[in-house]
């Protein structure tokens, strides 16, 4: 437990030196938080206007979740479930620029030799650069949803706020993000034992964003609704995905192939 | 303490260690030398537990390479070729992580030793990427005695630095091996390994030769000695070869170099003879052949 805490300790105090990977850390959840407030206290000056309007059709798609309700307070709803899942971005994004540099950093360093040549397991020191990778994550995510509740919270008519603490969205926020964010971390520290640039770690890492952005452009274009089910459906998905990922992490980290391939 | 057996290493279809075969007591300062590309490094990381050998076995103070990893781990200390420092970290940060990792009873006391020890306790605070090069390299084998091993690994020690850097880091060795510790050097630095090690090896993907420097020296060229003389040495050549104790004679304008067993003995005699053919001897001495021709020799 001692090895993985310092591995934990090693990881963030030299990632956060990186600045590319503190300006993930710190200037994307400040967007996506911004994002959301500013269009909200947006919507609340032009409330006038959009009452005025008697039909939005483009609204018809949101079916059962606008029946009582105003076209402003469904637009509101639209706008919350949209930006609500574009945070779910956050736990996967910040993981893949950490966990990136985990690996292929040591190696450009030429740090992993001493490091491997310490009587670390193979499991003490994947599990420290995971945790390293997943906490600031998830702090990240959580943080940004709590300002973002706050925020919409001074803003928004109460029978509106209750549908952003909708046990969905709880779901979504504090069990499937951390599920994704896993999904995240052992998809980009098996790319970084394959490969010799961080970048390009990156890069490849940061394809699994790509199901997320799928859910934010179809939630938009109202090709699909966000609901309990697909939020659940997701969770369980990123459940079993992240088993098989993170035994093939360990599998696929042979200290071996890594030492010897460094060129 | 370090035992192998014709212990080999392929990495595809290529050779890289062929039956490499060594017994190294406890408390030895070994060289192993060879060109770029001899195995080396594949050695030491096979020694070190990093890797596994293809075939034949090695054992570290009886723990055996690819089954007791953990243990040789622990108690080997290992200088990378490259420092492999956290750049961004600072020297003390640097070794604090490495004491835990070795799980060493007193990190920050043993930290402080070895920051002491190596003239880096003023600069503790500064990130490795200040360091100069010999300074990193002198974090690195701070690093690599943390956890006090019985064994160090050091692989091209002085390899890039400054002469003084480079003096510094070989007077630390020298007192290591004072202490006693069992050393193992790949180095290119032939005037190192003649100075610092009690033996060498001559290795380029399989063994040389391995024996001490002054035994390698006469095995090869045997022991010289050089008259510097007045004039022509090769007039007196003739006369010396006949001299029972001269096994080989040879003259280069006004030097007559003579290959004998036991100059003690017989030089007194070899001067007698050449004073009695009336050769004016102005001075008489041994010529000492470097670690670099014996090497040059067998690499070659």
């Amino acid at each position: 437990m001692q090895k993985i805490k310092t591995i934990i300790h090693k990881e963030w105090a030299e990632v956060f030196k990186n600045r590319l990977v503190l300006f993930t850390v710190i200037f994307l959840p400040l967007v996506m938080i911004a994002l959301p407030l500013g269009t909200l206290a947006a919507m609340n000056t032009w409330s006038g206007e959009f009452n005025n309007v008697q039909e939005l059709g483009e609204m018809q798609f949101m079916g059962e979740l606008c029946i009582g309700l105003t076209e402003i307070e469904c637009t509101q709803i639209y706008m919350l479930n949209l930006f609500t899942l574009m945070l779910m971005i956050l736990p996967v994004i910040i993981p893949v620029t950490i966990a990136a540099y985990s690996i292929v950093g040591e190696k450009t360093a030429r740090s992993l030799e001493p490091l491997l040549a310490t009587p670390i397991t193979t499991i003490e020191l994947l599990t420290g650069k995971m945790i390293a990778a997943i906490v600031p994550a998830i702090g990240a995510t959580w943080l940004s949803f709590a300002i973002y509740l706050a925020g919409a919270r001074l803003m928004l008519p109460p029978r509106i706020f209750v549908y952003l603490v909708d046990p969905m969205w709880l779901l979504a926020i504090f069990v499937v993000s951390p599920l994704l964010t896993l999904l995240s971390v052992a998809t980009a520290l098996m790319i970084s034992s394959r490969v010799s640039d961080p970048r390009v770690a990156e890069q490849l890492a940061g394809m699994v964003i790509m199901p997320i952005i799928l859910l934010v452009l179809g939630q938009s274009v109202g090709f699909i609704i966000i609901n309990q089910q697909i939020v659940v459906l997701l969770g369980v998905g990123a459940a079993i995905i992240d088993v098989l990922l993170v035994y093939l992490s360990v599998r696929v980290f042979q200290r071996e192939m890594i030492l010897t391939r460094w060129k | 303490m370090i035992h192998t057996e014709n212990l080999s290493k392929k990495f595809n279809d290529h050779l890289a260690v062929d039956r490499l075969t060594l017994e190294i007591p406890e408390g030895e300062v070994f060289g192993f030398l060879g060109p770029n590309g001899a195995g080396k490094t594949t050695t030491v990381r096979m020694l070190t537990s990093l890797i596994a050998p293809t075939s034949g076995r090695a054992t570290v103070f009886g723990y055996e390479v690819g089954r007791d990893d953990q243990n040789i781990r622990r108690n080997v200390g290992i200088l990378t070729e490259t420092p492999g420092l956290y750049d961004r970290l600072s020297a003390h940060h640097n070794l604090m992580i490495f004491a835990n990792l070795y799980e060493v009873p007193d990190p920050t006391g043993q930290v402080k030793k070895y920051l002491r020890l190596l003239g880096l306790w003023e600069r503790r605070a500064d990130a490795a990427s200040t360091f100069s090069k010999g300074m990193r390299q002198k974090l690195a084998i701070a690093r690599a005695l943390l956890h006090e091993p019985r064994v160090l690994f050091l692989d091209e020690p002085t390899s890039g630095l400054d002469p003084e850097a480079a003096r510094l880091v070989r007077d630390f060795i020298a007192e290591l091996k004072e202490q006693g510790r069992t050393i193992f050097i790949c180095t290119h630095n032939l005037d190192e390994a003649d100075r610092l090690c009690d033996r060498v090896a001559v290795f380029n993907t399989h063994l040389r030769v391995v024996d001490t420097p002054r035994g390698l020296r006469q095995q090869l060229f045997g022991r010289q000695v050089v008259f510097h003389l007045g004039e022509e040495a090769a007039k007196w050549q003739t006369a010396v070869a006949s001299h029972p104790a001269i096994k080989h004679s040879e003259a280069h304008e006004n030097k007559l170099v003579v290959t004998l067993e036991d100059p003690e003995t017989h030089n007194p005699e070899l001067i007698r003879l050449l004073v009695s053919q009336g050769a004016p001897i102005r001075f008489v001495g041994e010529l000492r052949r470097t670690l670099e021709d014996v090497y040059l020799q067998l690499v070659r």
